[in-house]
């Protein structure tokens, strides 16, 4: 009897555990409080600041050109297109028309950050669903990219190649060469990535239909990058307000209705090779020219305010400087997409099970050092 | 719609809100007690539809305190940028907009733990990042004794 009682208990019983800080599946020093009932998801809290820097004050007291450098530190794997976010902020406020080369050569930078982001999205997600061959196929072919960063801007993840005005130096005389060889490359592996993971099986049964985000769901929360688009909200920036060479280039947004995990995947194994046909349209076109236009060596901004969106692999950044004339900005705001992607995570996680949260979070492809700052 | 007729379009929407052409945006100003009826009003108007928050960002003119929002319409893809600004800088608060975007539910406790602005009826107002041993770090009149950043 006092048994019966006892298990008749615990069976209505909620019980709370924590995942994280330190877990492999969060990426990172994300804590999820669960609250469960048997395997089944009741309620997701998401803590987090266990990274939190201040990032947005230490600007306060740092010139532009420094600036630069922290946001490398913000989402590490969108450290290119960062950089790029303040650069483009900086030169609108200025009034500074960058020479085309340049332009050319960060729309093509982007695009290669923008696939080795998307290959360690892919290895670490077939690692969080228990395919470790993932991982070291994702990183095979992600290093390749990385030697093409470090010839031609130093660094291989945190590169601050960006400058405003242009960039620190010009590209690598093999640059070309280099992402030609890497291009054709990477389109003869690609195919390894579906025969391992898009249709296998198993994989598609625990992703498909699991974190629904319908379309009206995606655009209240502001979702943007790969997963809003899974959702079918076009959401992109390079798409809708071009900056640098994105208006030279014909991609297609990709976009699908569904807005589950395994739709989230696949919107970014398609904007990979979105990627390469941008790289292919402009590789061979890099004009001559200056790396960079004039720049005194003081920067100040004229009083007001500027904002500029940009794409990085993960959404949309948003940077807010508001400017008083001085060389430091009076205040600066990154919108950053993994904090809002996070957001709904309890809406997406309700109601399934625990195992499948891996799964969900995973598919948001969430830096902590971008949501904390 | 090209930013002149946004702007009288937003004008005639709401009068009360103080409208200008600014230079990159569509801007208004828009005082603390009418915010969410404003709000309400950029996003349910057919030729408006501000129904994406892009951003929300706390501010500290020094003596007021300010919020500042960034809007998007996703049928137009035009923008608008609202901002209010609060005087008390010992109690200060602020109508959320949760209730019309629910994705401003982390931003808004983003600047309740930098900035020390209160959101009424917030569904879960918290600090985010920091705990509550700390001041509130974005204010101008912040004053770090550990750490090392000053001017």
């Amino acid at each position: 009897m006092e048994v019966k009682e006892k298990m008749g208990r615990l069976e209505n019983e909620e019980y709370i555990i924590n995942m994280g800080p330190q877990h492999p599946s969060t990426h990172g020093v994300l804590r999820l409080v669960v609250a469960l009932k048997g395997e089944i998801v009741q309620r997701v809290e998401p803590h987090i600041g266990y990274i939190h820097r201040g990032i947005e004050k230490m600007c306060e007291n740092l010139t532009y050109q420094q600036i630069i450098h922290l946001t490398d530190r913000m989402d590490y794997l969108s450290a290119h297109i960062n950089n790029e976010a303040v650069c483009l902020t900086v030169e609108k406020a200025l009034e500074i028309e960058v020479p085309e080369r340049v332009k050319y050569i960060r729309t093509i930078m982007s695009e290669l950050t923008r696939i080795q982001s998307h290959q360690l999205f892919w290895a670490t997600f077939g690692m969080d669903l228990g395919g470790l061959t993932c991982f070291f196929y994702g990183l095979r072919d992600r290093e390749k990219i990385l030697d093409i960063f470090e010839e031609s801007c130093g660094g291989r993840m945190i590169v601050s190649y960006n400058t405003p005005g242009g960039l620190m130096n010009d590209i690598h005389p093999n640059f070309q060469n280099r992402v030609k060889e890497f291009l054709k490359y990477f389109r003869g592996v690609i195919h390894e990535y579906d025969d391992l993971l898009t249709g296998n099986v198993i994989f598609q049964e625990r992703s498909k239909g699991m974190g629904v985000m319908t379309k009206e769901e995606a655009i209240a929360w502001g979702l943007t990058g790969p997963t809003g688009r899974a959702s079918g909200f076009s959401c992109d920036i390079r798409k809708h307000n071009p900056y640098s060479a994105y208006d030279k280039v014909t991609f297609r947004e990709i976009l699908y209705t569904e807005g589950d995990v395994f739709h989230r995947y696949l919107a970014r194994m398609e904007e990979m090779r979105e990627s390469m046909n941008i790289i292919d349209q402009l590789i061979d076109n890099i004009p001559e020219g200056p790396f960079t236009a004039k720049m005194k060596p003081v920067i100040k901004l004229p009083e007001g305010e500027y904002f500029q969106s940009v794409e990085t692999a993960r959404g949309e950044l948003g940077v807010y400087i508001v400017s008083d004339g001085n060389k430091n900005p009076y205040r600066v705001k990154f919108r950053s997409p993994n904090f809002v992607n996070l957001a709904p995570l309890n809406l997406m996680a309700r109601g399934s099970k625990i195992a499948d949260l891996v799964a969900i979070g995973g598919s948001l492809d969430l830096i902590i050092p971008d949501i904390d700052r | 719609m090209e930013k002149s007729q946004l702007y009288a379009a937003i004008a005639a929407a709401v009068p009360e809100a103080a409208t200008a052409e600014g230079k990159q945006f569509v801007e208004l100003t828009v005082a603390p007690e009418k915010l969410k009826s404003v709000m309400g009003r950029l996003r349910d108007e057919s030729n408006l539809s501000f129904d994406i928050l892009v951003c929300l960002t706390g501010m500290d003119y020094g003596t007021d305190l300010g919020v500042v929002y960034h809007l998007r319409s996703y049928a137009f893809n035009h923008m608008a940028v609202v901002k209010t600004r609060i005087s008390d800088r010992e109690n200060p608060a602020v109508d959320s907009v949760c209730s019309i975007w629910p994705g401003a539910e982390y931003h808004e406790r983003e600047v309740y733990d930098l900035l020390g602005i209160r959101f009424n009826d917030h569904p879960d107002l918290r600090r985010i990042f920091l705990d509550s041993t700390w001041g509130y770090p974005l204010r101008k009149d912040y004053k770090d004794d550990v750490n090392i950043v000053s001017k």
